[in-house]
């Protein structure tokens, strides 16, 4: 195993380890968007009479929504724990060690990943014990499971981006309400073509969440919709790459050593 | 000096954006295997200067070879040779005392047949064995700091740096580093850059001591050479009551300068005369004293000799001028 690899492994090892020492971080992603999932089911159900509603479970249309407030979640923990680094000064620590700045950002975020691929499994765990039928088969699920751990990748890359820049928990924990607008002004509860305000109907249409819903969406109530797909992994991606570089970059700046 | 454990600095300057100059030229060798106490009130400077020794922080200008390395050119070749322990113990609450020291033997390339074997060696040697798989968050100042101290060793390092080690630890605590710190240099020629603001530190651990105030060095030399610099020791008779305080001012004169005290009544004792000297002259005079001490110059006298003020006091008005920074 090479040097970088290693330095790696131990990263996301005590990412992984530190986050299964704190209930707090694992339990609300689990619990809070299958409760809010819940909830919308039960008071929406009969949006599904709607003329061109696309499946008759309102249970399997909202499914989708904890995949990607899973990964808000998953932003806001992966920016707390490095701005604590920053703030404690242990980030210091790591700097006077051979650790390479690409190999501290990787490492963190392959924990997250981690941690994101369990939630995404239990996501889907209680899709099926609620009886969701996912129409693209187990085949989809394996790509659900992808798509989860590429999106917890991408919204970490930025939670660690804000955390590396500001190096304050407080601000991250601030611009968590900024980020759940995106998820409510998206087509969480409505497809698109039904949203009635013309308004709702352009953001949700200009919003990137949108179509990272409907690409997770799509493989449960519609089987394989290779448009919904790319547009999915397409702006998460871009998400990804932008996230990255400017995480890389404010964590040369918070790594400054000669 | 280019010796492989030494640490070399010529006209090291180091200022912040909108601020004083931390760091504002200064000199100084520190031998291979010397123990060298880097001595100063708060925001003296020192930890400034460790940041940059440690690579932390680039120097404005000047030169600085730790292991016969740049700090500015050779970074990670000189992170490979140091070990260092910041004033702040940054340790992570959440994880254990033996996660910390596999984390950092991983990062420190410690081969991994032997990651394990040196955590329990540094976890007894420190004195955690005990509280190896216990959360940080748990342990108090002391087990911290001995932690931090552990975790600094990891990779058998050639020089370690100590900031503060001991600030705001009880006194077995401090105790317990110092000796693991002359262990160090005793067992493993070790060479230690230690700052501190306790005299009581820098005068029992450090082989030289330089003394740092407002960025630049004002003293250096062996705890015994600067003590000698301020020359004679004094005497000081505390009277039995406050009518006798005249009568032993007038009698104390006579074999020395007198020095301004309160509390007692205080000379700087003449050349060649000492504490007997006194005695039997109290003696012979029937000078009714109730106690008399003799002081031995510290270093606290050393700074105050050349600084014009007392360690603590400057400490005081350091911190006055923190909002500044």
């Amino acid at each position: 195993m090479s040097v970088a690899t290693t330095q790696v492994g131990a990263i996301a090892r005590r990412s992984v380890v530190r986050t299964s020492r704190q209930p707090a971080s694992i339990i609300p992603p689990l619990v809070f968007p299958v409760a809010l999932m819940a909830v919308n089911a039960g008071g929406l159900a009969s949006s599904t009479e709607l003329p061109g509603f696309p499946t008759d479970s309102f249970l399997a249309f909202a499914l989708a929504v904890p995949f990607i407030q899973g990964a808000l979640f998953s932003t806001m923990n992966a920016g707390s724990d490095i701005a604590r680094d920053v703030q404690t000064g242990f980030i210091n620590r790591l700097s006077l060690t051979g650790l390479r700045d690409w190999a501290l950002l990787t490492g963190q975020l392959a924990g997250i990943v981690v941690l994101g691929v369990v939630q995404v499994v239990f996501y889907i765990a209680v899709g099926l014990i609620a009886g969701v039928t996912f129409e693209s088969g187990p085949a989809g699920i394996a790509v659900l499971l992808v798509y989860g751990a590429i999106v917890a990748l991408c919204f970490g890359a930025l939670g660690a981006w804000l955390a590396y820049r500001t190096g304050s928990g407080e601000t991250i924990q601030a611009l968590f309400p900024v980020l759940f607008v995106f998820l409510f002004i998206s087509s969480m509860n409505a497809p698109r073509n039904l949203i009635g305000v013309e308004w709702f109907r352009i953001a949700a249409t200009l919003n990137p969440v949108s179509y990272m819903i409907e690409c997770v969406r799509s493989l449960i109530i519609t089987g394989w919709d290779w448009q919904a797909l790319a547009l999915g992994f397409g702006f998460v991606i871009l998400l990804g790459l932008v996230s990255f570089v400017l995480a890389t970059n404010a964590l040369r700046t918070r790594m400054t050593r000669t | 000096m280019t010796d492989a454990n030494g640490i070399e600095v010529r006209g090291l300057v180091r200022e912040y954006k909108k601020g004083p100059r931390a760091v504002d030229g200064i000199d100084l060798e520190v031998a291979p295997g010397e123990i060298y106490g880097f001595l100063g009130p708060n925001g003296a400077g020192k930890s400034t200067t460790v940041h940059v020794l440690t690579t932390l922080l680039p120097p404005t200008s000047g030169t600085a070879l730790v292991g016969g390395f740049d700090v500015v050119k050779d970074g990670p070749r000189i992170r490979g040779l140091i070990g260092v322990a910041l004033q702040e113990a940054a340790l992570d609450p959440l994880l254990t005392a033996r996660d910390h020291l596999r984390l950092q033997a991983t990062l420190q390339s410690v081969p991994k047949e032997q990651r394990g074997s040196r955590a329990e060696e540094l976890l007894h040697r420190v004195g955690l064995a005990d509280d190896a798989d216990r959360k940080v968050s748990g342990f108090s100042g002391g087990m911290k700091r001995r932690l931090d101290l552990a975790l600094a060793l990891v990779h058998t390092p050639r020089i370690l740096f100590l900031d503060e080690p001991t600030t705001g630890l009880d006194p077995q605590s401090r105790t317990d580093i110092w000796n693991e710190v002359a262990l160090m240099r005793r067992e493993a020629g070790v060479t230690v850059f230690l700052t501190t603001q306790y005299l009581e530190e820098a005068d029992v651990l450090a082989d030289r001591v330089g003394i740092i105030d407002a960025g630049k060095i004002v003293a250096e030399g062996t705890p015994a050479e600067l003590k000698a610099e301020i020359g004679r020791p004094s005497v000081h008779a505390i009277p039995r009551t406050d009518e006798d305080r005249p009568k032993i001012t007038e009698f104390l004169a006579r074999f020395g300068e007198p020095l301004a005290s309160t509390r007692d009544v205080a000379v700087r004792l003449n050349e060649g005369l000492g504490l007997t000297d006194i005695v039997r002259a109290v003696d012979q005079n029937g000078v009714d004293i109730a106690d008399l001490e003799l002081h031995a110059p510290t270093l606290d006298d050393v700074f105050l000799a050349k600084t014009g003020r007392t360690l603590e006091g400057a400490a005081e008005e350091s911190q006055e001028a923190q909002p500044r920074r």
